[in-house]
């Protein structure tokens, strides 16, 4: 069930209900009261289903879970020791500290958003 | 894009995190990971409920990657499919009797009613018209102050806080000449029933990713602790659903039973609250409801709360209940509950098809058997070898 | 002639919607109803989008083709334009070159004279740019409330390329698929302009003759060029799956290789469409012998608005009367014609 696409929010609508986002340049208006009381800013990506935004998309889990796949078919040491990860139990905050040290990342990211 | 194959960053056309989930490369190594993880000694079955998931599981047929003794089975999670006959008709029913326009998603508008689906009733001239967001429906009532228009409501826990928020809009605006007819449904009671079903002979579940968004992770923790299955919540992609299957296998090899997050880049742990504060304010559990196929349910669909009986169609419009069994020979109910394939069905193929639906789950884009007959029944044999490089 | 397509029933006990959207539906209707009582006994053929005639030594090919759509007029073109160029491209595809078209008005009777004219105005410009004549017509006018504001049939007649020599029996497994251009473009363009819905995109319908595109075909590889198309309402998936059919062949589609906009693709995600089963009217799809592929490409890219051509797939022995489409990784799945028109959904 459910048919999510993500968006990024072009354009934050005045009155705080409503945000255009732009999805492989279409727009599209939906209602954002689903994600209030998270602070939402123009360049977010959320995911979208039938003209409301459930959740907000998170760069870093995207790029951690690519990063993940990557490495299934290379270093089998690495994914000896990947294998005790429980996704979801651990808070945002560690798996950032994670990302910041590890080697592998093969581009230099361009900005903390960008997958 | 990061850590990835350059083949992703040379993409032209790319769906920002969508793109990077269908890389080919990743997707060769996710399904080579499975086959080692795979204990050839074992059968495994392992049971999708999401709708979307099998949809998915044939758009981007995922079951060529995976080793024949891995076995995905279908389970209820089109909330279509499980719709008994009856609720059509019954919402349809408004348009006749009472002159209401009737408002309701693509979805169903091919399922097939005692007196045809909604779309052939609309060519015929009734006023059903298909909307795209319930507030959609509601522009529709503004629009048209001397008619009631009716949404007809379906979904899981996905789509009922959209609804919610309508409602709840509505009663703000003061709209009077609105209505719902809920047909939401919630996903871990249809779980439970098929654990507890007899002919159950599941080795995991892959988790509702959307479903998720809204529940979090928490709901589901009784099928990991109560029946030891593990559970690993997925993204629709074909790399979250191979990732997932990679968790399965890791947790089935160890022997842990737990619920996993694959979707993470979406779906909150504790769910959306916001989203939960709207459903409980606007919605309740009806005591029972008939799930196509699964039979009676307790506590398995939601229902206007009192204060918004002004909007809720069941309380404004007599409407009787009707029931309209199956032909004895469709086998919805075992297809749904992944006990039957498909084309086991006695009428697969035959009486039922795309173009004559019999059940709904032979309609809806996400029914696993309008899935098996578009994507997989007239295929003959596989050409599977030829791949392009 | 030889019957490849096995006859089906017809049972329905009334007509749908889904009969008149080229999809499946549609084909039972014309092969179980139409046809058997309509055209002589032992007259066969495959069902082509053109007749061919042999009139005192010329050979000529005839076709007609209503248009119905709502709204009159989106980006990119109006009902006018479509009546003129779906004609034309019905007769190019069948190797014809188009000489004349008459064409039929259903009026509703309350239509601003402006609009009428605009599509009149429309009519003479599409002809004028496709190189073809309207020769005669007929204007009935129907009360309030049918029609839709306008209806328009066209009929046209065009002389056969004797180099010509297209047909689904021709074709042959190693064949290569060609395609024009961006597919999806008019079908989305439409959704949008009928305003149900709050998107946007910067999109415009792709309707246009692509007569030209045929000549060069034929032109530049001759009897290599076994079958054209130009697919309409059904989309691509449709066209390919009455070749399969026609040719009893299994066709192989690359999936990547296919051309789509963002846009459309963008639209078809957020609506939970194909864009292999969405309306084109201004492409041509061509089936030709792999020795000429690489020039058969090469002649379409060299024209103005071929820039977007490509070689999307194959024909295969099997799997038989089937299209199948091939991931960049290497899974396949079956694309099947409609039932109806696609409708867009939320699960």
């Amino acid at each position: 069930m459910c048919l999510a696409i993500p968006g990024q929010i072009v354009e934050l609508a005045g009155g705080g209900h409503f945000a255009t986002v732009e999805v492989s340049k279409v727009r599209r208006t939906i209602n954002v009261d689903l994600l209030e009381g998270e602070p939402l800013a123009e360049g977010d990506w959320v995911l979208i289903h039938v003209g409301f935004a459930m959740s907000r998309i998170s760069a870093e889990y995207a790029a951690e879970q690519l990063r993940l796949l990557a490495m299934l078919g290379e270093d089998r040491q690495a994914m000896a020791e990947l294998d005790g990860y429980r996704f979801g139990d651990e808070p945002r905050s560690k798996i950032s500290q994670k990302l910041s040290t590890t080697e592998d990342m093969r581009t230099p990211r361009k900005d903390p958003g960008e997958v | 894009m990061s850590a990835v194959s350059p083949v992703v960053a040379s993409l032209v056309n790319v769906m920002k995190y969508v793109d990077e989930f269908r890389n080919p490369q990743l997707i060769r190594q996710a399904s080579d990971e499975i086959r080692r993880l795979a204990d050839p000694a074992r059968h495994y079955r392992i049971m999708e409920v999401c709708g979307g998931h099998t949809h998915a599981i044939y758009r981007f047929a995922l079951a060529d990657l995976l080793p024949q003794n891995l076995e995905l089975v279908h389970g209820p999670g089109c909330p279509v499919c499980v719709l008994p006959m009856g609720r059509i008709d019954e919402g349809l029913s408004l348009v006749e009797e009472h002159h209401a326009i009737v408002t309701t998603f693509g979805d169903v508008m091919r399922v097939p009613g005692r007196h045809g689906s909604p779309l052939e009733r609309k060519a015929r001239g009734a006023d059903i018209r298909m909307v795209y967001s319930p507030l959609d429906a509601l522009k529709v009532a503004r629009q048209e102050p001397d008619r009631h228009v009716v949404f007809f409501a379906i979904g899981f826990e996905t789509t009922a806080p959209s609804t919610a928020l309508t409602l709840r809009r509505a009663r703000e605006l003061g709209v009077t000449n609105f209505s719902v007819f809920s047909n939401h449904v919630t996903i871990v009671p249809a779980i439970r029933a098929i654990l507890d079903s007899p002919d159950m002979r599941l080795d995991a579940f892959i988790g509702p990713g959307h479903v998720s968004t809204v529940i979090g992770g928490r709901p589901y923790a009784f099928i990991a602790r109560d029946y030891r299955k593990p559970v690993v919540i997925s993204g629709f992609e074909p790399l979250d659903l191979l990732q997932s299957i990679v968790m399965i296998l890791r947790q089935l090899r160890d022997g842990r039973s737990e619920v996993e997050n694959q979707y993470n880049r979406v779906v909150p742990w504790d769910g959306n609250l916001p989203a939960l504060r709207v459903l409980a304010d606007v919605f309740e559990l009806r005591p029972y409801f008939e799930w196509r196929g699964l039979g009676f349910i307790s506590q398995s669909a939601l229902k206007l709360r009192a204060e918004y009986a002004r909007w809720d169609a069941e309380a404004r419009f007599a409407m009787p209940g009707v029931r309209v069994t199956d032909p004895k020979a469709a086998q919805c109910g075992e297809v749904l509950k992944g006990v039957l394939k498909p084309h086991e069905c006695k009428l697969f193929g035959t009486e039922c098809t795309p173009e004559r639906p019999v059940g709904a789950l032979m309609v809806s884009s996400e029914g696993a058997c309008a899935a098996y007959f578009s994507y997989v029944h007239r295929r003959g044999q596989s050409l599977a070898q030829q791949t392009t490089s | 002639m030889i019957t490849i397509s096995p006859p089906v029933a017809f049972k329905d006990v009334q007509i749908e919607m889904a009969h008149g959207a080229g999809g499946k539906a549609s084909r039972r209707l014309i092969e179980g109803l139409i046809v058997p009582n309509v055209f002589p006994a032992g007259a066969c053929e495959p069902l082509n989008d053109a007749a061919y005639l042999s009139v005192g030594g010329a050979r000529l090919a005839m076709t007609t083709d209503s248009f119905v759509v709502h709204p009159l007029r989106f980006p990119g073109g109006s009902i006018g334009e479509l009546a003129v160029n779906g004609t034309v491209n019905d007769l190019a595809v069948a190797g014809a070159t188009p000489l004349a078209l008459v064409c039929s008005l259903i009026v509703e009777a309350g239509t601003p004279t402006e609009v009428l004219q605009a599509e009149m105005q429309a009519i003479g410009s599409a002809a004028r740019r496709a190189g073809v004549i309207i020769v005669g017509g007929d204007t009935k006018v129907v009360e309030h409330g049918k029609a839709d504001g306008l209806y328009i049939t066209t009929t046209g007649i065009g002389q056969v390329d004797a180099r010509a020599s297209l047909s689904a029996a021709s074709v042959r497994p190693g064949d290569r698929i060609l395609l024009t251009g961006h597919i999806g473009d008019h079908g989305i363009t439409v959704l949008l302009a009928r305003g149900d819905i709050d998107l946007f995109a910067d999109l415009r319908s792709d309707t246009r003759s692509v007569q030209p595109f045929a000549a060069a075909l034929i032109d530049a590889v001759g009897g290599a060029l076994r079958w054209m198309r130009d697919p309409t309402r059904g989309g691509l998936a449709t066209s390919l799956n009455e070749l399969a059919r026609d040719s009893g062949l299994g066709i192989v589609l690359e999936e990547e290789a296919v051309p789509v906009r963002d846009e459309v693709r963008g639209a078809c995600e957020l609506l939970g469409l194909d864009p292999l089963h969405i309306a084109n009217e201004g492409q041509l799809v061509a089936v030709v012998a792999p020795d000429v592929a690489d020039l058969a490409l090469k002649t379409l890219r060299a024209l103005p608005g071929g820039e977007a051509a490509a070689l999307v797939g194959r024909v295969d022995i099997a799997p038989p009367r089937t299209v199948l489409a091939v991931a960049a990784y290497g899974g396949t799945r079956v694309v099947d014609m409609l039932v109806g028109d696609p409708l867009p959904r939320i699960c």
